[in-house]
Formats: C-alpha cells, sequence, structure tokens
C-alpha cells in the first residue's frame, strides 16, 4: 500500500521560548472555558504513549468541585529508547513552566510539581534556576502558581500516573486501582492533572500559534506532531519532530541504514514491526480506518539483519520482569514466565509449541494486568514471537 | 440511601445500591466470585486479579472487588475470558508457590489450595519458579513462621499489619520477580517492632504466616507418667473452638472443650477465667490504689491513666512504641501468667505436687501469649511458669488427632482447685471485656452497691467501635473511699492496636481525661485473637461475641469477688490484694524496645 503522507519535519518543539512570559500573561488571563476549547479542537492527545485528549483531561479536572488541585508534569521518562523530554526540559524549560502554570489556571490549581526521572538529577540544578525566575515573573504579573521538582528514584513503574502520585505520597510506586481517576482523585487524593513533559511543550505551541496550526499537522485522529527518539541501527540517532500518520516505510527509508529488518515502535512496551509490515503501517494512534496504526511515545528502535530478535526480546523481557512492581499476579509471575518459557524454547527444554502457550498467557496479561505496564507486555511478546518465531526456536 | 441502579449479571438484571462493588453485587444475587488478596476486614488492594470480571463492551477485564458498579453495566462472571483469564492466573500463583501441600501447616485451610481444587488445576505447565528463587523460612519467633515459598504476595498481611494493628512489622521490599514480603532490613520477626499478634497469620490466605506450634511437645508431655500436665483455657477459646470442629461460627462450646481435654490425658483441666477474676481483684486494687495516690496524695509517681496489661500483643507494642509511657501500664501480669506462676506454687502446695514435674499448658486464642510465657521474667515460680501454649487451632489439630468426635461429647465442668470462674472471667474474651468486669468490682468495693446498670451489663463498653467510652459517676462511697464522692470515673476500651494507637496519642497530646484504658491488641479483642479459627470477619466476631455475653448471663456467678476460689486463695495463701505474695507472683515489670 502506497503511503499517504510524506515523512515531514516539523520545527515547533524545539523553537525557541523567549516570547514565554507575553504567552503566560496573555493566557491566564483568557476564560478557562476557551482555552479548554482551543485545546479540544486541537486534537491534541497526550504524548506519553496513552494519548488521551488532553484538552478533555484539563476539562474533567476543571469541573471538579475543590479548592486544592494540582497539575504534575510527568518527567519520569523511562520508557527504553526514549529521551526526548530530557531534551525539553533542558532546551525549552519554559514552554513546560508556561503550560503547567496556564493548566493551573484552567483547573484552578496553585500548585504543580514536576516528577523529574532519578536518572535526570543533573537537570534539576537547571530547572530549578528555570523554576525561580518563572515564580519570579509570576510575582510579577501577580500570579500565584508555585511549581516544584519531585525527584523520582528509578522505578520504571513510577511513570504510571498513579504509581507516580503513590511515589510523590512517600508510599511505594505501585498503580492504583481505576477508577477513580487522577482528574477525581490524584495526587493526595485531590483532582490532578498529569501530563507528559511533551504534551505540555505542544500545549505551548497551541497558546502560541492557535489550534488551526496544530490541527492541520498529522492524519484524522492523530493530529499535530510528535518527537522521535531514533536509535538502534541508524546512521542518525537523534531527536526528531515529525509530523504524526507517516508510513513506516517512509521512517526506515529516511532513518534506516538500508538493512533494516525490523522497528521497534514505542519502545519495550510498544510494538515490533517486521519488514514486510513497513508499507501498511502507519505511526500514530488508533483509530485510523486502514492499515496499522500504532501509537509511541516516541520511541524507535531500528534493528537491521545483524540483530537476533530473540536477544532483543530476551532484553525486553528481563527489563519488565524487573520493573514489574511485583504486586499483582499476572504482570509479576507472566513476566517471569515468558522469560524463563523463552529461555527454555531456546535450550530445547520445552518444544515450540510452549511459545503458544506462553502467547495465550500474554493475553491473560493484557486482560487482567492492574495496570499498563502488565497489559503491554504482551505487545513486544507477541509481536516478536509471531513474527520471528524461527529465531526463538533455532 | 445512596441511589440505586440497574446492573445485569450473568444476564439476571438487578438493582444496587450505587457505589457497590462488583464483587458484592454479585453477592447479593448469589454469584460467587473467587477471590485472594480481598478481606472483609481490610482495604480493598485489587492484586491478585483471581476475582476478574468481564464488562460487556471492554476489552480488558476488571478486578470486582475494586470496580464499583455503573449504572447499565452488563457484567460477566464466568465467560470463557474470564474462565480461561482466571485459570492462568491460578496456574500463574501456584507457579511461584512451594506447593508442598501434604507437608503444609495449613493443608486444608487454603484458600490458594481450594481455588486449585476448584478450578481443577491438574497440571504443571508453566515453569517451577520456587527452586529458582532462594526463598528462607523465617522461624525465630516464639509465635509466627513466616515461610517466603508460600507467600502469594496479596499483601492481607501487609494491610492487617497497617491497617487493623498499626504496627508496620511486615512491608512490601523490593520489586519484580523480587517483590517479597519483608521486615525491617529483612531482620528476623523476633528482632523487629512485630506484636506477635498473629493478626497476619488470621489473614494469611496459605501457610506462609503460621504460629509455631507446640502440639508435638505437649504430645510428649502428656505421654510422659511421671509429669503432672495441667491445661488452662482461654475464655474466648470456648466461643471459637468449635467452627474448627464442625459447630457454625460463636457456638459455645465448653463443656466439650473440657471433655475433649480430660480425653487428651491432661491431668487437669482447669480455667484461666479463674485467674481472670483474680487479675480483677489485683487490677481493680491497684486502680483504686493509683487513684488515691492521684487525688489524694497528688504523688507525681502515681501515674493516671492506668493501662490494662492482659493482652501480650498490646504489652510489645507499648514497650516499642510508647516506652515513656511504661508506668502507665498495670502492674498486673496477664491472666495466663498469673495463672502459671500459681499452678507451679499455690497448686502445687496445696495439691502436694513437685513443682519441678508440672507441666503447664494454656490454650490461648493468641500468638503473643506464646512469646509472653516465654519472656525471661515469667519465672517467678522458680520454674518456667507457663510451659507450652496452644492456640484455638492447634487444640482443635490435637482434638482430630486423639479420634475424638467432638461433636458427640458430653459436657464436662473444669476440674476444682484453679478451675471455678465467673461470668466476669468468660468476658474477658470480649472486648471491653476486663474493663466491665473490672468496673462490676471496683463499684461495688467502693459503694458497696452493684454497678446501676440493667443485669450487670455494662453496655457502653460492648460491642465492636474501636475507641469506647464510658464514665460512671460515683455517690456515697464508702467511707473508706469518701475521697472518690462525686468522680466521674472515666473509662475507655481500645482493640485493635491501631486503636489502642489513637487512644495513645491522645494522651501524649495531653487530651486523654481518661483514668482507666483497656487494650486489647486484636480486632474484637481475644475472640478475635491471632490464634483463633480462620478465617476472621467483623460478622464472625460479633457472633463469638454474642456468645462470650451469653455465656457470662448464664453464669450463676457474675461478679470476680463473688469467685469461691479467689476467695479462698487470698484466705489461704495471697493474703489481699497486692499483698507482697501477690506482688512477687501475680505482678511483673516492663522493658522499653527499640521503635523498628
Amino acid at each position: 500500500m502506497a503511503s499517504i503522507y510524506q515523512l515531514k519535519r516539523v520545527d515547533f518543539i524545539f523553537k525557541d521560548e523567549k516570547d514565554w512570559k507575553m504567552i503566560l500573561k496573555n493566557n491566564i488571563n483568557r476564560p478557562a472555558q476557551e482555552l479548554i476549547n482551543e485545546l479540544i479542537s486541537s486534537e491534541l492527545k497526550g504524548r506519553g504513549g496513552a494519548g488521551f485528549p488532553t484538552g478533555l483531561k484539563w476539562k474533567l479536572t476543571a469541573e471538579i468541585d475543590d479548592l486544592t488541585k494540582y497539575v504534575i508534569c510527568n518527567a519520569d521518562e523511562g520508557e527504553p529508547g526514549t529521551f526526548k523530554d530530557r531534551e525539553i526540559l533542558s532546551k525549552v524549560p519554559f514552554k513546560v513552566l508556561t503550560s503547567m502554570a496556564v493548566c493551573g489556571h484552567v483547573i484552578g490549581s496553585k500548585e504543580g510539581y514536576i516528577y523529574l526521572r532519578g536518572e535526570y538529577f543533573f537537570l534539576q540544578p537547571e530547572l530549578n534556576k528555570a523554576i525561580a525566575e518563572f515564580e519570579q515573573y509570576c510575582k510579577e504579573i501577580d500570579f500565584d502558581f508555585k511549581i516544584r521538582i519531585f525527584m523520582g528514584s528509578g522505578a520504571y513503574i513510577c511513570g504510571e500516573e498513579t504509581a507516580l502520585f503513590e511515589s510523590m505520597e512517600g508510599k511505594r510506586g505501585e498503580p492504583r486501582n481505576k477508577p477513580p481517576f487522577p482528574s477525581t482523585f490524584g495526587y493526595m487524593g485531590k483532582p490532578t492533572v498529569i501530563n507528559n513533559v511533551e504534551t505540555l511543550a505542544h500545549t505551548y505551541t497551541i497558546f502560541e500559534y492557535g489550534a488551526k496550526r496544530f490541527y492541520d499537522l498529522g492524519v484524522q485522529y492523530s493530529r499535530g506532531s510528535k518527537l522521535f527518539s531514533v536509535s538502534g541501527d541508524t546512521p542518525k540517532p537523534g531527536i526528531y519532530e515529525l509530523e504524526l500518520g507517516m508510513s513506516l516505510a517512509d521512517f526506515v527509508e529516511e532513518f534506516g541504514d538500508g538493512d533494516t529488518k525490523a522497528v521497534q515502535v514505542g519502545g519495550a512496551s510498544g510494538f515490533l514491526v517486521p519488514r514486510k509490515r513497513f508499507g501498511e503501517t502507519t505511526i500514530g494512534f488508533q483509530g485510523k480506518l486502514t492499515g496499522i496504526s500504532l501509537p509511541t511515545g516516541g520511541s524507535m528502535m531500528l534493528f537491521n539483519s545483524s540483530r537476533s530478535m530473540y536477544n532483543v526480546l530476551d532484553n525486553y523481557l528481563e527489563f519488565f520482569r524487573e520493573e514489574s512492581c511485583g504486586q499483582c499476579t499476572p504482570c509479576r509471575v507472566g513476566c517471569q514466565q515468558l522469560l524463563n518459557g523463552i529461555k527454555a524454547v531456546k535450550r530445547g527444554e520445552k518444544n515450540a509449541l510452549y511459545l503458544d502457550k506462553l502467547l495465550r498467557l500474554t493475553e491473560t496479561m493484557q486482560y487482567t494486568a492492574k495496570c499498563g505496564l502488565g497489559q503491554s507486555v504482551a505487545n513486544s511478546f507477541s509481536s516478536i514471537v509471531e513474527n520471528f518465531r524461527e529465531e526463538m526456536i533455532y | 440511601m445512596a441511589k440505586k441502579i440497574k446492573i445485569t449479571i450473568n444476564e439476571l438484571a438487578v438493582e444496587v445500591e450505587q457505589g457497590t462493588s462488583i464483587l458484592d453485587a454479585a453477592g447479593q444475587t448469589g454469584v460467587i466470585i473467587p477471590t485472594l488478596c480481598y478481606h472483609k476486614d481490610l482495604c480493598v488492594a485489587g492484586n491478585c486479579r483471581v476475582c476478574v470480571v468481564e464488562i460487556v463492551g471492554q476489552k480488558r477485564l476488571s478486578a470486582a472487588c475494586a470496580t464499583p458498579c455503573e449504572e447499565g453495566m452488563d457484567i460477566l462472571t464466568n465467560s470463557f475470558k474470564v474462565r480461561n483469564s482466571r485459570k492462568h492466573i491460578i496456574e500463574l500463583l501456584l507457579s511461584e508457590h512451594n506447593a508442598d501441600c501434604t507437608r503444609c501447616y495449613k493443608n486444608g485451610n487454603c484458600e490458594l489450595q481450594k481455588l486449585a481444587s476448584d478450578y481443577k488445576i491438574m497440571t504443571q505447565d508453566f515453569i517451577r519458579l520456587v527452586p529458582l528463587k532462594n526463598y528462607t523460612i523465617d522461624q525465630f519467633s516464639p509465635s509466627i513462621i513466616k515461610d517466603d515459598s508460600k507467600c502469594i504476595r496479596c499483601q492481607r498481611c501487609v494491610r492487617t499489619c497497617e491497617e487493623l494493628q498499626g504496627v508496620n512489622a511486615l512491608t512490601v521490599a523490593y520489586k519484580g520477580d523480587r517483590m517479597k514480603i519483608a521486615t525491617f532490613f529483612e531482620k528476623p520477626m523476633n528482632d523487629v517492632i512485630c506484636t506477635n499478634c498473629g493478626q497476619c497469620i488470621n489473614h494469611c490466605p496459605t501457610g506462609a504466616l503460621v504460629e509455631k506450634n507446640y502440639i508435638e511437645e505437649v504430645w510428649d508431655a502428656i505421654a510422659d507418667k511421671g509429669l503432672h500436665v495441667v491445661v488452662q483455657t482461654a475464655p474466648a477459646v470456648r466461643v471459637g473452638l468449635g467452627e474448627e470442629l464442625g459447630f457454625e461460627y460463636g457456638a459455645r462450646v465448653t463443656g466439650k472443650m473440657v471433655a475433649a481435654l480430660k480425653r487428651l490425658g491432661f491431668d487437669a483441666v482447669l480455667d484461666t477465667d479463674f485467674s481472670a477474676d483474680l487479675t480483677i481483684m489485683e487490677e481493680g486494687t491497684e486502680l483504686l490504689t493509683r487513684l488515691k495516690g492521684a487525688l489524694v496524695s497528688h504523688d507525681p509517681e502515681v501515674k493516671l491513666p492506668m493501662a490494662t496489661s492482659c493482652s501480650p500483643g498490646w504489652i510489645k507494642y507499648i514497650e516499642h512504641m510508647y516506652p515513656e509511657y511504661l508506668n502507665h501500664l498495670s502492674t498486673c501480669k496477664s491472666p495466663q501468667q498469673m495463672f502459671g506462676a500459681l499452678a507451679k506454687t499455690y497448686y502445687a502446695k496445696t495439691r502436694n505436687l513437685d513443682p519441678a514435674k508440672i507441666v503447664s499448658v494454656s490454650i490461648m486464642p493468641c500468638t503473643a501469649k506464646k512469646f509472653e510465657s516465654s519472656r525471661p521474667e515469667m519465672h517467678d515460680s522458680g520454674y518456667r511458669d507457663v510451659d507450652y501454649v496452644l492456640t484455638t487451632r492447634e487444640l482443635a489439630i490435637m482434638i482430630k488427632q486423639a479420634g475424638i468426635d467432638f461433636m458427640k461429647l458430653d459436657d464436662l465442668p473444669f476440674d476444682q482447685l484453679m478451675g471455678e470462674s465467673t461470668g466476669a472471667g468468660v468476658i474477658f474474651g470480649a472486648t471491653g471485656g476486663v474493663m466491665e468486669a473490672a468496673l462490676r468490682t471496683v463499684y461495688e468495693i467502693v459503694t458497696g452497691r452493684e454497678v446501676p446498670f440493667e443485669h450487670l451489663n455494662i453496655t457502653p463498653v460492648r460491642g465492636m467501635d474501636g475507641v469506647k467510652e464510658a464514665t460512671i459517676r460515683i455517690e456515697s462511697p464508702l467511707e473508706e473511699w469518701a475521697f472518690l464522692d462525686g468522680v466521674d470515673l472515666k473509662c475507655a476500651v481500645a482493640h485493635g492496636l491501631i486503636n489502642a494507637k489513637k487512644v495513645m496519642d491522645s494522651i501524649l497530646s495531653g487530651k486523654s481525661i481518661y483514668h482507666f484504658i483497656e487494650f486489647m491488641a486484636c480486632p474484637g479483642g481475644c475472640l478475635g485473637g491471632g490464634g483463633q479459627p480462620i478465617p476472621t470477619s467483623p460478622e464472625i466476631r460479633r457472633k463469638r461475641a454474642e456468645a462470650i455475653y451469653a455465656e457470662d448471663e448464664g453464669m450463676k456467678l457474675r461478679k470476680s469477688h463473688l469467685n469461691p476460689e479467689v476467695i479462698r486463695i487470698y484466705a489461704d495463701f495471697l493474703d489481699k490484694p497486692m499483698s507482697e505474695k501477690s506482688h512477687h507472683l501475680l505482678h511483673t515489670k516492663y522493658a522499653p524496645r527499640e521503635r523498628f
């Protein structure tokens, strides 16, 4: 199938942020409803990977009647192969801070937190300087909003929003049962908007240029641009802002090394796409009418023919086995079984049909795990095992 | 009243109150959904995922315990998808569980085993993970054995230790495949803040947490003809034991229990209720002495409120958590330890027995009693005062081993000499019971009249509220107690250590206005003790409490000071309450402990 959209580079996110004061001042003087409507009409969806409509998230939280609410920026960027949020926070921190403050204005919150990945401690001094400058300006314009950094401690699971709240509350970082959702019961049990770093940077773009400029990018259901962290067997690894809706074939054309065997879209919790499916796969949120549409938090890992897909899967599963919080059965035990299972098949201790038993297990994990981690292990497992079965066995 | 919403469960239309969980809604319509991490005493965790159900229209399954019903929900609890997933989850749990069932202490009373049996998990398709892990068994505690290889990480113990007890001796450590239930720095259970209350055992669905049992030791002692084995039975045992042996919850089996103990071969079957009555004499006197010291002499050394000291879980808790408040504790030993000290002195002397040849066994609803009997100071008789402590559950095991058809036994009375008791001793088994028993006696000592409550039932201190309060005004006392005239005697009762913590914190903040407080470590008091039959729930504890109070109502004597054996022991042996001999045998000291 021919690709409909050509790969288009975009330059919004890292464009200068010199106008942040003006944008802050203008937008906190606009009615909340107007800002919500603008976000909704932009069709911006969360850039952390889950793709929840940002405008709706703000709206739901704004509608709850509570004197205390929180705005949290999720900077616990832990998905293997993702390194875009780090760049945003070091290059354009004021965009993120501005959007947090505007969100505070929209939902009625005076407190914001940046949950910073433990490994990103080196960003803290610069970020604190930016926050100090930002808060100083807020004081000047008589706008009451404070931002604090909360340092994570290195657990992958704390990127899951409710585990993140637990972690911030001083508890063990374990996902909560949902419902209730953060819009009603978030940090400290209060209504909370929690957005990914990049999502907030995009809202800045929308405040700066209007919803239409954003909406005009991308395709139906997947509007706007997105940062991609490109890594693996590529001659040009790095971070690129691209329009959503591109075909994976075009992407590989641009970034591959000519021998690309497969691309892992969305990190360890995402999907592996083999070469034969590059043409029919587009990068964007689900809902496209034809072909396969894959969402991603931005991680794009390319593998060439020198790579063993068994090793790739082994590596992912080891990661999950260790990073599962361990509370729910399907995820904790499931990950151990998958890892030990493929090892046993490889060693010939279990026959190849055992892989089918494991595939059915990943279905159960997807249906029953408490949070996105356990639910998404099935993605990489099934897409790798189904497409590279012989590499698992021999 | 909450709004009603309409839902469908397995194609049956039902109406439930808004906010009802799917699990409860199913229960109301007669649909049973299996659970493991769910427990009626605890907050919802939703982590075992055994209770998953299908909500039509949703791709993912939902945990029935953690998902509230919503208008129009179409729920399937036994669909193809649900069945397959549930079976997978049970298989996964078994793969990580040391399913050595025939050698397991909980064999026959294990929720995982029951699920495996219900779902007929006959194959072992998944890889056994147990041999891949370095599991340890912690046997250092005198009360509790913790076997990580049998743990299914439901965290019921963790929630119990936190929510019911406020102790947090058990918490979750590590993550992923290494995630486990651990103590502070993985120290052994005898070396941490654990109070030995055993509530974790009562709430554990598998054999990961069990009591350390002394069944064989007791059989050996019985078999040794040269030994005289006396057994005492705590008040709460008689309303729990039946549950293990075919009776309904809260059945009163006092006479059958005595008959069974005699058949087991104990040389004398005696009653802790006797020493409970004795406790009232000592503790009541101590209270009056303290009141006099505080109200008349204004002695700053005399501490009020005075706190009860019957519950060894509570004692260890205050030693860890509020060591600076140990002088608020009554110096009275618990009834078990009073009994033990007397068994090898008064009883031995009266019966003309060599105390060295007496083995003193107690049947307790409690695992902390095992620890208490091992405390080094509990040797006032010159020997170890109580040699072995068995839980209600262990006694039931012995009765089964001995081939006794418990239901067919005829009732028998306790043996004489430390076997006589009053209703006041019986109610020690329920929360508020010590307080009520004390008030029945103290009020009468002070005023010469019975407590002003119908049938002596001091209802304000009864029931399952976590903290209960009562005020009794003392009017026209006897001359000796004139200083108490018009005094409002303020009492409080707390059960479950989380409630004890609340009361202690109110004392710390200086807001407490109480004179006398009863503390019990376990929810519901001893009848909900960590050694009682499993399962436990608020409903079960309520039934046991009803049985306790029915037992009290049925007694001829209901005031401790009227117990003829108590009167006799003071006349023949102890002289009077708080006498020198009493001090030596019936009172004790406490020691501060570290707070981790």
